[in-house]
């Protein structure tokens, strides 16, 4: 086995005699390079991200300290919204359905499948670019077109959306124009995601390197693969469902309004004869499977960064893939599980319940062989690896507590409290976005070849951490007190609800001040693109074939198209010379 | 940069990159007619009342308007198996007569849409004709969605034949399976709204 030599991974700009120069706007603004359009997508979503965090940071204030000014900014929000800086119960209800509909549609999915699956899986499976380059630009398009009107909405008479980010009906048909704009701005964001899934799958079994075969994969190209599939097949229920409330609103058609629906004490004039139980079918059939759009790209990049930094091969790869292989098919037929109280019978609600245990195993055992990977290894604690190895525990109390939800009996009083807040925030905050924090600085050096500064990391890190769990763990008790997840003042008009509401304020002081702890990322992430450590093509001794590509990897990726000869964690092989041996080293 | 296996085929999937592409798409246009389909079904069994198709809708304009559609798939393989034979002349005519086809089954909808509206029959005034509007019209836009493609193809497209006929071919191709996806849906639909 020869050593290759470091020379060998330097960028051949000489060598690419064919490579056209582009202009600045095909470059960098409508590019069809697959790595650019990873960027926009993930720089974009994590805008998002801190926008939806923002509007959290304002719900906070008003759970503390119900009904109390907000001081300093409180009165630039207006007198309609915030009259003497004292929040309406309206403005509160917007924040909370734009707060779910941005972190979950514009912000994580974004940054998950189109940052990190943009960006990374054509290089880890050795392919030039995506299949269809073109059709990849339009669905970054389109997904900006979706955030604009998303944002545009906050500024329409009566303001943006405010009936969840699930939308139920009747309550949304009979909402503001804000609702209107919110359905125009999912089927934009759906059209993104089927462009976005087609390209993936496509891009995935045909644009492998030569002898990469399918259990050659790197868990994170099997985490994207799997999301591609739900994302193609969950998402159209889920238009066709914004297309019937779209007519409710705008034609006057009674989709999902039943006979006799009073409101304000008058029967709303309309045919009637509707379903508001079909919204909900339809949603959580999407719905649902975006739970586990949410969390495997997570894990697969869990489980990129633990193999690397523990310099062995992933415990049970195999039963991995196939987990997830049996996770996807089962995400299609566990979503009536959110819907135990809707009163649709206890025959549905039983199997609902059946398949939400058996989902509940392959969860488990991708987690457990994550976990067992870290047994006697010896293990790099870099940020990355910091951020990867708190996902487990924390994807874990998110994961476990989610048993009980999942139980139609315990379900009862649990349901729609502040307990399943917690639970699914430990999944998707804690949990899902660790693990993108983990990717952003695993792949940093190879999108600008150069390292972010782990001082700053650690600080991000430990902060993060702790801010976390002060925020939600608090809210598995005020759930477990029965406090309602849907009040405005917190529950501070109830008086079952005053033994827990000190927790409110612990919340929000964590919620702020884990913004605070964003900040170290915020300047490392701009400044180690001037600043950081000048990296080599592979900083972290990988193995998987994006490592051979140069940082940041030229329009075309390689030098010489990869050939994959082995599986893709060959760390620590005996008799090797080093501790890892390339997939793609002959 | 090229794209690998964009016109040539994989050899251990046997495919290019835009057949699978399109068969992926199908899949999820499958998906989204399937929850409409399915919420028809919810909401026609729990009314109280539902009435027949055929006493509200023009049957026999329909039945006019699905011989209409299968005949323009038949013309669409025709253009596919022409570039087949290498005969662009042929392509041309039986494309155009694809086209034309699908410009029938517009204005035949268009007059029956105009003459409910006319009889103030609207999406509002029940839930049939909720759907049966819904269902209709989002198939319609993709009836002008594959006239486009295949408009384009018929006209300025077209130039790909003379750099990358194999190209072009597997194109039309594609295009004409969406074209009988269309086509197949409305199959669906007709019974399900005119007939039961």
């Amino acid at each position: 086995m020869s050593e290759p030599s470091a020379v060998a991974h330097k960028p051949h700009v000489a060598h690419e005699a064919h490579h056209e120069e582009l202009g600045f706007w095909r470059k960098y603004v409508f590019s069809t390079d697959h790595k650019v359009i990873g960027i926009q997508y993930a720089v974009t979503g994590l805008l998002f991200l801190l926008f939806g965090f923002c509007l959290m940071m304002l719900m906070r204030w008003q759970l503390a300290y119900p009904d109390s000014p907000l001081p300093l900014i409180g009165g630039l929000f207006g007198e309609s919204r915030m009259p003497g800086g004292t929040m309406l119960p309206e403005f509160y209800n917007e924040l909370g359905a734009m707060h779910g509909t941005i972190m979950v549609f514009l912000g994580v999915v974004p940054l998950a499948v189109g940052g990190f699956g943009n960006f990374v899986l054509p290089l880890q499976i050795g392919a030039p670019d995506m299949a269809f380059p073109r059709i990849n630009m339009a669905s970054y398009w389109f997904f900006f077109l979706g955030g604009v009107t998303m944002l545009a909405s906050f500024f329409v008479p009566g303001g943006a959306a405010q009936s969840g980010w699930t939308s139920y009906v009747p309550l949304s048909v009979i909402a503001g124009t804000g609702q209107t704009w919110w359905l125009i701005g999912m089927i934009f964001l759906i059209t993104s995601s089927l462009l976005g899934a087609v390209n993936f799958i496509t891009t995935t079994i045909q644009l492998r390197a030569k002898g990469l075969t399918f259990m050659r994969f790197p868990f994170f190209v099997w985490a994207q693969f799997v999301t591609a599939f739900l994302l193609l097949l969950a998402f159209p229920p889920l238009e066709a469902a914004g297309v019937m409330q779209l007519m409710d609103r705008v034609a006057g058609t009674s989709f999902f309004l039943p006979t006799g629906l009073v409101v304000s004490g008058q029967v709303v004039q309309v045919a009637g004869g509707g379903n508001p139980l079909l919204w909900q079918h339809l949603f959580w059939f999407l719905a649902h499977p975006e739970v586990y759009v949410l969390i495997l790209p997570g894990m697969g990049i869990v489980a990129e960064v633990i193999a690397n930094n523990t310099r062995k091969p992933l415990w049970g790869y195999r039963s991995m893939v196939w987990s997830l292989i049996f996770l996807g098919f089962m995400s299609f037929i566990v979503w009536a599980h959110h819907m135990f109280m809707t009163g649709m019978g206890t025959a549905m609600a039983a199997f609902f319940q059946t398949t939400t245990m058996i989902i509940s195993i392959p969860s488990v055992v991708i987690l457990t062989a994550l976990i067992i990977s870290l047994w006697g290894g010896s293990i790099r604690f870099n940020t990355p690896m910091l951020f990867a190895v708190a996902f487990l525990p924390m994807f874990g109390i998110g994961g476990l507590t989610g048993l009980p939800l999942g139980l139609n009996v315990a379900d009862i009083p649990l349901h729609d409290t502040y307990y399943v807040i917690a639970h699914f925030h430990y999944v998707v905050a804690p949990g899902t976005i660790f693990a993108l924090f983990a990717g952003i600085y695993y792949w940093y050096p190879k999108a600008t070849g150069r390292k972010m500064n782990e001082m700053l990391g650690k600080i991000h890190f430990a902060g993060s951490l702790i801010c976390m769990n002060v925020v939600f763990m608090p809210m598995f008790l005020v759930g477990l007190a029965g406090v309602s997840r849907r009040l405005y003042d917190g529950g501070a008009a109830y008086d079952f609800a005053q033994p827990v509401l000190h927790w409110n304020v612990v919340s929000s002081w964590g919620a702020w001040t884990l913004g605070l702890f964003q900040i170290p990322f915020i300047f490392n992430f701009f400044w180690s693109i001037w600043k950081g450590e000048v990296t080599d093509a592979n900083p972290w001794q990988a193995t998987t074939i994006e490592w051979t590509a140069p940082s940041p990897p030229p329009h075309g990726n390689f030098v010489t198209a990869p050939e994959a000869h082995r599986g893709p964690y060959e760390y620590s092989v005996p008799g090797a010379g080093r501790d890892f041996v390339p997939q793609s080293e002959g | 940069m090229e794209i690998p296996y964009t016109v040539e085929l994989r050899r251990d999937t046997g495919l290019n990159n835009g057949k699978i592409g399109i068969w992926l798409f199908l899949a999820s246009e499958v998906m989204l007619f399937g929850a409409l389909f399915a919420s028809y079904i919810l909401i026609r069994t729990g009314a109280t009342s539902w009435p027949r198709g055929d006493t509200i809708l023009n049957v026999p304009l329909a039945t006019f308007n699905t011989i209409v559609l299968i005949s323009s798939s038949v013309t669409m393989v025709m253009a596919w198996a022409s570039l087949m034979r290498h005969r662009f002349g042929t392509f041309r005519l039986y494309m155009g007569a694809t086209v034309a086809l699908g410009g029938v089954f517009l204005v035949v909808k268009y007059f029956e849409y105009s003459h409910k509206f006319h009889d103030h029959l609207f999406p509002s005034t029940n839930n049939f004709l909720a759907i049966y509007f819904t269902l209709t019209g989002l198939h319609m836009l993709h009836v002008m969605g594959g006239m486009a493609v295949n408009a384009y193809f018929w006209g300025p497209g077209a130039k790909l034949w003379k750099t990358n006929p194999e190209w072009f071919t597997n194109r039309v191709e594609n295009s004409g399976l969406f074209w009988h996806f269309v086509d197949l849906v409305w199959i669906f639909l007709f019974p399900t709204l005119y007939l039961l």
